[in-house]
């Protein structure tokens, strides 16, 4: 049996103006996956990244990296980790290639050692070329892809980025999740937060979705959307379609003259749906899903979760 | 961490620290050198020759191992509260943090950072009083021992400073309302033997009174208080407010919520 990449157990977090923003989480995450762990804001997640991290103390429970206990073997767990936060925290006034080359530092590697890994990992995030510049100078997408540099500095078996694209452009984005999705493959084992839920559903295995400091489900991305039972399609027509065809399991409506939502369950099959409308005269041009199945299934787990708690 | 990889994370904090000094050298190192020229030329050179000899020297020669030791022991504090506060503020600190870094690495790497902006601050000064008056070290090794450990003192209490200050305006608090009347009545300028009672008994309590006498005796070979006991209370604020700070940084206090 293969020791969990994380093995979070029980773990709770009271903060001192009394907001419980853990009630007992565990969770397991395998070495080598893509986790994904989603939740509203205010859920619990950077507080579980925080801890993790060494940045936020726990009121009770353990987790272990890679099996080393982060409260008993604190600075051996942290060797492992590699975090990538949600707020820009490094100095505005230093270099990028310092910024990278002192972070390893901490992690007690060499300057030379140093200096090879800042330009390997500056080059690969595209920010060579700003090496030499004041970090304050960079873009938005610059800073947060420095601290993916950052991040890589100690070589983490486990790195954790806490909403790594907020803000930033969809080329960026894109780019920043190839790295990610090449360091994933050579083995890194990777948690992610987002509120993109499409980076989610293409780039992460399993899944957990917390809210209100509890785990509302953890289990595998594709079990997870299995689950979703009915999906809305858009239907792009060329004109106004007339009287729509009824359709057992279907519920048809037409939003405006260019454009018909077709709410239906995962069982029924798509062509007898434009047989249907084939025959009443109307013509599909494009379809789309309304919204990312993801996010559908994430809304209603979060509502079902709070209506369970009320 | 191993003995070789905190000596690496220790490297890499005070090159951090010797780099910001001399980056913002503007900031760091040329007010000191101004305020106490200033202080030379009115305190040592115009009253100073209206005021008759102190311990057998000149007033200028009097004061410059007490001025010397003032910008060594305000640099010091100043250095690592605003740095360490602007590690705090700028959420870099977190870079730190997060590391497998043991917090006295943390600690010693901001003293030595502090002390090392202390000692050039102080080597600075020296070197302007030279084109006042002589000067003859008289125990070079009392002379470097006092200075490591004032500033150490100062820089260990510019760290607790910075640790509970959540604002800027609370690492100037202590340097206007603390630092600067204790150095002011600390023997800087005078010897404390002129002062009456309950006057002379008040000033030993007076930490900053024991590091200035001890940089003196150092220098002029005189001093107001038994060098053994300004070595000695120098020794038991170094012991006690390292303790504080590294308390301070395992509880996380300021630092992790």
């Amino acid at each position: 049996m293969t020791t969990p990449a994380l093995n979070v157990n029980n773990l709770r977090k009271t903060y001192g103006n009394g907001v419980e923003a853990l009630k007992g989480i565990s969770l397991t995450v395998e070495p080598g996956d893509f986790y994904a762990l989603l939740g509203p804001n205010g859920a619990g997640k950077s507080t579980l990244i925080g801890i993790l991290s060494s940045l936020v103390n726990s009121t009770s429970g353990d987790a272990e990296i890679f099996g080393v206990s982060i409260h008993k073997h604190r600075s051996e767990a942290m060797r492992l980790i590699g975090l990538v936060p949600q707020e820009l925290n490094f100095n505005q006034f230093e270099k990028p290639f310092d910024i990278c080359v002192n972070q390893a530092g901490f992690y007690g590697i060499g300057r030379a050692e140093a200096s090879l890994r800042a330009e390997k990992y500056l080059k690969e995030l595209r920010l060579w070329d700003k090496a030499h510049g004041q970090a304050r100078t960079l873009s938005g997408g610059m800073k947060r892809r420095l601290m993916i540099a950052r991040a890589m500095m100690n070589e983490p078996k486990l790195l954790i980025l806490d909403e790594p694209t907020a803000g930033v452009d969809i080329e960026i984005r894109r780019s920043m999740w190839q790295f990610v999705s090449g360091i994933n493959a050579a083995g890194t084992t990777v948690i992610l937060t987002t509120h993109y839920l499409e980076e989610a559903e293409q780039l992460c295995r399993n899944i957990a979705i917390i809210d209100q400091g509890r785990i509302v489900q953890n289990t595998s991305m594709k079990s997870l959307l299995a689950t979703l039972d009915v999906e809305t399609f858009v239907l792009d027509v060329p004109s106004a379609p007339g009287v729509l065809p009824v359709l057992p399991g279907v519920v048809l409506r037409t939003l405006d003259d260019h454009t018909i939502e077709a709410e239906m369950s995962r069982s029924h099959d798509l062509n007898s749906l434009f047989a249907a409308l084939s025959s009443h005269g109307v013509t599909v041009t494009s379809m789309r899903n309304k919204s990312n199945r993801l996010e559908e299934l994430f809304v209603r787990l979060v509502e079902h979760g709070r209506e369970n708690a009320a | 961490m191993s003995a070789a990889t905190n000596l690496v994370a220790l490297n890499t904090i005070v090159r951090r620290e010797i780099a910001r000094i001399l980056r913002i050298w503007t900031q760091t190192l040329i007010p000191p050198a101004i305020t106490m020229t200033l202080y030379f030329v009115i305190f040592g050179k115009l009253i100073g020759s209206r005021i008759g000899l102190m311990h057998g020297f000149t007033y200028m020669q009097y004061i410059v191992p007490g001025l010397v030791m003032m910008s060594i022991i305000t640099n010091s504090y100043g250095n690592i509260s605003s740095s360490f506060f602007g590690a705090k503020f700028g959420r870099f600190v977190e870079e730190m943090l997060v590391s497998p870094m043991s917090n006295w690495v943390i600690l010693l790497g901001y003293v030595t950072g502090a002390v090392t902006r202390g000692v050039i601050v102080g080597a600075l000064v020296l070197v302007i009083a030279l084109f006042f008056t002589d000067l003859h070290v008289a125990h070079p090794i009392i002379t470097f021992l006092s200075v490591v450990l004032g500033a150490t003192v100062f820089s260990l209490a510019g760290f607790v400073n910075a640790v509970f200050a959540k604002k800027f305006d609370d690492i100037a608090l202590v340097p206007t309302f603390v630092l600067t009347p204790l150095t002011y009545l600390g023997g800087v300028f005078y010897s404390v033997d002129l002062l009456g009672e309950p006057w002379h008994t008040i000033s030993l309590a007076n930490p900053i009174l024991y590091m200035v006498n001890a940089f003196r005796f150092g220098v002029l070979g005189v001093s107001d208080v038994p060098i053994v006991t300004a070595f000695i209370v120098m020794l038991v604020f170094v012991v006690g407010l390292s303790g504080i700070a590294l308390r301070l940084l395992s509880r996380g206090v300021g630092l992790r919520s």
